[in-house]
């Protein structure tokens, strides 16, 4: 019993851990792509067919929530196949990652 | 000896004596029969008979020569083929006889490749030219590629061979290579076939075939070129093929376009829906009058190099909020019209919704209705439109823009103005978002696919290029970052979506574009390519200059997609998805593939830094008349 509670504790403070943004970015990444992610939303959370994730990502909690129950194309994931702990860990992920160059940097998009 | 076609054969029937020998090669041990009938072949003294034979073997004029005729007759310019026995007689005319000139055989590796080359080329030229390919056999490589032209409505001249005659054939393969019916395999998906039993009808038939192919809607034909017809002497001659007379293309009922402009000309919030529609600068410059006139956004649906991007009234990047918002829809050779006004998810539970207003009205224009087979199922859900005008899109708009003008008040309402002040303010705000989201993932390892775009498009804007690929499979990106305002400059899409069009659809609208001196370029996915990887080898061998670059994202990502969906549908986890559909271990080497069939290649380039370098090395190679491939290591869209 005590293990059990204490588990629960664990879990409590991942969740806190998670929406205050952190989580494990490392194991967010193998993630990120193991769970096929990067399929739509690209390696680093650009965007693609699905919308950009990275840098900035949204709350755990509404990323949790869009992927459990999606309004678009996306196939929903039920909590089994993608756990919320996962989800803390991808978001630390998108979150480590770095802002795009300014446009007005990018010598490319001179006309 | 008197053949089907009632011309004179050869004094010798060759046939009978090549059967007879080979009758006599069944082994050491074959039949006494057997040995009897090659005696009684051969003339005794082996030396004298070759000599005999040889010239009694000669024929000045076969039927494949007035099939070259025809074809020449036709203005065919090219003949794509990978070689097969049932054909040799058309072959050696057109190379010999023809002098391998207008048309000139094109070698290729697979009737895949042939075809599609076939296919690609139609889209850039507008007039066909043919794919010659081997009986059944080789109807089955190309079925395909026939496929994706009849789906993608473009016309190519298909010609097979086959022996028809049962007494004819020499044993073994060549009954094998023989069909009761050559065009069974693909009647589904042409427009039209036939298997003409002399040369005259052969040369009719062509004629027809042609004409049919480039009628509004355009399709692959398919005739069958006997084997016996090609080989037979020709003594007395056929009458020339027919006067090839195209006909107009159909267009809509007048009293229909009048009421159309009624409803497009009262209509608050108008929408033009164009998919493949566009052929010539002409259709171009009509579609922009018709938006011009009605201050109406375009959506290039882009089944066609439509609407110029660079223009106020391309508004594809906000079709699903205006397609809401309409109270008047006019499509234009809509493939999915359905899809385009209905909401679908992929989900358990399927259903449709309509996400269009009460009240809103449907107009569409189109010449698909006169082309539907019952067996392959391309022509989508059914919609029902307020005003269905069948009449070719292109051919037709010259009348709506009359109807329009006819019904337009006097002075312009000032809604309209309103509208193209609101249009103006949104191409550009959707201008600067995509170019700002293609700055996300700018510097990745492997290489975004928008900059991947970037990069080519900094070295080609300046020259006459041409995009011979579509791009569904990067994000669309060269339609949100380049400007495209010319009708030759996208290929458009597959058509039937047929893994395997890619590469040789690009090596055939290349050659197209050869011929204008403008700069083809090819992004090119991996699984796609690896259906054909010969493209590479007959790109080289015909000198046909085109940029490639390989989007080498090593999986079919779609297709794992698929299988993740059905795996998280059935709670068994997700990350298994990746057996079966991705291309990895060992990795494919596409610059070594490419340059061992002698194309200049660079790669593999996974640091987007390297990339501007390599396409500039590349360039030069193409510049200089040359293909040219850079393996990009790249995301997956």
């Amino acid at each position: 019993m005590k293990r059990l509670i204490l588990i629960a504790l664990g879990f409590i403070a991942a969740q806190a851990a998670n929406a205050a943004g952190e989580g494990d970015a490392e194991r967010g990444k193998v993630l990120f792509q193991k769970d096929g992610c990067y399929e739509c939303h690209g390696l680093v959370g650009q965007g693609g067919v699905g919308p950009r994730l990275a840098p900035n990502p949204l709350p755990a909690e509404a990323i949790a929530s869009y992927i459990h129950n999606p309004a678009g194309e996306m196939p929903p994931y039920v909590t089994k196949v993608v756990p919320d702990a996962d989800v803390g860990d991808i978001r630390a992920y998108l979150a480590s990652l770095p802002p795009p160059p300014k446009l007005a940097d990018i010598p490319l998009f001179k006309d | 000896m008197t053949s089907k076609n009632g011309t004179s054969a050869p004094d010798v029937d060759r046939r009978k004596f090549v059967s007879s020998l080979a009758a006599g090669a069944v082994g050491a041990a074959g039949a006494a029969a057997s040995v009897q009938a090659v005696a009684a072949a051969e003339p005794a003294t082996p030396s004298k008979a070759a000599g005999a034979t040889a010239e009694a073997e000669q024929i000045a004029r076969s039927g494949s020569d007035y099939m070259v005729d025809v074809l020449k007759a036709l203005k065919i310019d090219y003949v794509t083929t990978m070689p097969g026995s049932t054909f040799r007689g058309l072959h050696e005319s057109l190379i010999n006889y023809g002098g391998n000139s207008k048309p000139e055989l094109l070698t290729c590796l697979h009737e895949e490749v042939a075809v599609g080359m076939a296919h690609g080329y139609a889209k850039v030229a507008h007039r066909p030219i043919a794919a010659l390919i081997h009986g059944v056999v080789g109807v089955q490589h190309g079925s395909m590629a026939i496929y994706n032209a009849f789906a993608d409505r473009v016309p190519v001249v298909v010609i097979a061979g086959n022996t028809a005659d049962a007494f004819e054939r020499r044993p073994g393969v060549e009954w094998a290579h023989s069909a009761q019916d050559n065009a069974a395999m693909v009647r589904d998906f042409v427009k039209w076939d036939d298997q003409p039993a002399s040369l005259g009808h052969f040369g009719e038939s062509m004629v027809r075939a042609y004409k049919l192919a480039v009628t509004p809607p355009m399709a692959p034909v398919f005739i069958t070129a006997d084997g016996d017809l090609q080989e037979a002497s020709i003594e007395t001659e056929p009458p020339a093929a027919p006067r090839l007379s195209v006909s107009s293309a159909p267009v809509g009922d007048p009293a229909a376009l009048a009421a159309a402009a009624k409803l497009l000309v009262a209509a608050d919030n108008p929408v033009i829906l164009a998919d493949r529609l566009v052929r010539s600068a002409e259709g171009m410059a009509n579609l922009v009058a018709l938006a011009e006139l009605l201050q109406a956004p375009v959506i290039d649906q882009g089944g066609r190099m439509n609407m110029p991007n660079s223009h106020y009234l391309c508004q594809t990047y906000q079709a699903g909020a205006l397609i809401r918002n309409a109270d008047a829809i006019l499509a234009f050779e809509a493939w999915d019209l359905w899809g385009a006004v209905n909401e679908y998810h992929d989900t358990i539970h399927r259903e449709g919704r309509s996400v269009t207003k009460a009240g809103a009205k449907l107009i569409s224009i189109t010449a698909g209705d006169f082309l539907i087979k019952a067996n392959v199922q391309d022509f989508q859900r059914y919609m029902p439109a307020d005003l269905a005008i069948a009449g070719d899109g292109e051919a037709t708009l010259p009348g709506l823009i009359d109807a329009v003008k006819r019904a337009m008040p006097a002075p312009r309402p000032a809604r309209l103005d309103a509208r193209a002040a609101q249009f103006k303010k949104d191409h550009s705000a959707i201008r600067d978002r995509l170019r700002q989201a293609a700055t996300f993932g700018w510097d990745a390892s492997p290489i975004s696919t928008a900059r991947l775009y970037m990069e080519v498009w900094a070295q080609v804007k300046g020259l006459d290029w041409a995009l011979v690929t579509e791009s569904n499979f990067q994000n669309s990106w060269p339609q949100k970052l380049w400007t495209f305002d010319r009708p030759y400059q996208h290929i458009g899409k597959s058509g039937g979506a047929g893994v395997g069009y890619a590469g040789p659809a690009a090596i055939g609208a290349a050659l197209a574009h050869k011929a204008e001196g403008r700069l083809p370029v090819a992004v090119l996915g991996d699984g796609e390519l690896m259906c054909a990887p010969s493209t590479f080898w007959t790109a080289a061998h015909h000198h046909i200059p085109v940029l490639m670059l390989m989007h080498n994202n090593r999986a079919y990502h779609q297709e794992l997609m698929h299988v993740q969906r059905i795996a998280d549908r059935h709670g068994r986890g997700i990350d298994r998805a990746s057996i079966g559909t991705t291309i990895t271990d060992p990795n494919i080497d596409f610059a070594k593939l490419a340059d061992s069939m002698g194309v200049f290649a660079i790669g593999p380039v996974s640091d987007p830094a390297q990339l501007g370098p390599a396409i500039t090395r590349a360039l030069k190679v193409v510049q200089a008349g040359e293909p040219a491939l850079i393996d990009v290591v790249s995301q997956p869209r």
